[in-house]
């Protein structure tokens, strides 16, 4: 039940941001702090949502195979791959690690 | 592809994906119910990741100009992709027809990716031991990285890492995230106080893009 009061809350709250954007009058959140701020936000949540998915088990912080496979991953993107590919790299590298005992 | 095993059924993971439609906060909000936050918390992380949509939405406002009608229909699609395939087009005839065409096969796409991704991870039972824990993370890094052209993106992506992993052992579960966001303004903050002269506010608007 929880997981679709979350899923219900999120549909419509992503579903209003779209639909706002088309339909105030143009100018009404062009003010430069708004837009600066609109663009960093992204830059803040992924950035910790990354760190914490790749070193969080529970409340405990961990190193673990997902560190490896998030290194694979930045490589692939340091080489410009492909959005899968990088994605991939992470699967194939954290699995293989484990795999390895690690 | 992350939510099986993470308490996420797969009509569920469809649904998301259905009435969601916006990959990052879609991932975001699975992992932060696989690590026990509450519902709204995690909610509320996918609906702040959603914002930027709203700034995609007023510059396709004015290229579309869509007619009042169409626009709770086109308002599904307003997503990275979208945005920047019609932002790339000459004309506005031709804007529409990439805005459309990248929606309807995205949309489609996406759907059917979630659809056998969350099947096939439940056929596969132990998703940890393949390895799937490590492609939410590294879907967020992908669309971090491009995002990381000047030295304000990246302090704020620093700070952001600090407080997210610092506050992980004595936060509730998806409230560290939140706390996180805070480094976006408070950047920003610290910038305006240090900044300040003409040239600098100059090269800001530059690496925004766009002047005032």
């Amino acid at each position: 039940m929880n997981t679709w009061i979350a899923i219900g809350a999120t549909a419509l709250g992503c579903y209003a941001v779209k639909l706002i954007g088309l339909l105030v009058p143009a100018g009404t959140l062009e003010r430069p702090l708004v837009r600066r701020l609109a663009a960093l936000l992204p830059v803040a949540l992924l950035a910790a949502l990354t760190a914490q998915q790749t070193f969080a088990d529970g409340h405990r912080l961990v190193l673990d195979a997902r560190l490896a496979g998030i290194a694979a991953a930045a490589v692939a993107l340091v080489l410009r791959a492909p959005f899968l590919l990088v994605v991939a790299a992470a699967v194939i590298v954290t699995a293989g690690v484990r795999a390895m005992g690690g | 592809m992350t939510a099986a095993g993470s308490g996420v059924t797969v009509v569920q993971a469809c649904v998301l994906s259905l009435l969601v439609f916006t990959g990052a906060s879609q991932f975001a909000l699975v992992g932060a119910l696989a690590a026990g936050g509450n519902p709204l918390t995690a909610a509320a992380g996918a609906f702040f990741l959603g914002v930027r949509n709203a700034f995609y939405g007023l510059r396709l406002s004015q290229l579309l100009a869509l007619p009042r009608a169409v626009r709770p229909f086109a308002a599904q699609w307003v997503i990275d992709e979208t945005t920047a395939v019609a932002l790339a087009q000459p004309t506005r005839r031709s804007a529409r027809i990439g805005f459309t065409v990248t929606g309807l096969s995205l949309y489609l796409l996406w759907n059917l990716t979630t659809l056998l991704g969350a099947l096939g991870a439940q056929a596969i039972g132990d998703t940890d031991a393949w390895g799937l824990d490590a492609a939410g993370p590294a879907v967020f890094l992908a669309l971090l990285a491009p995002m990381l052209r000047t030295t304000t993106e990246r302090a704020v992506a620093g700070l952001a890492v600090l407080l997210g992993l610092g506050l992980l052992p004595v936060l509730p579960a998806g409230a560290p995230v939140l706390v996180a966001a805070l480094a976006a303004p408070a950047v920003l903050f610290l910038e305006g106080r240090r900044k300040g002269t003409p040239r600098d506010a100059a090269h800001d608007d530059h690496a925004e893009g766009e002047g005032r």
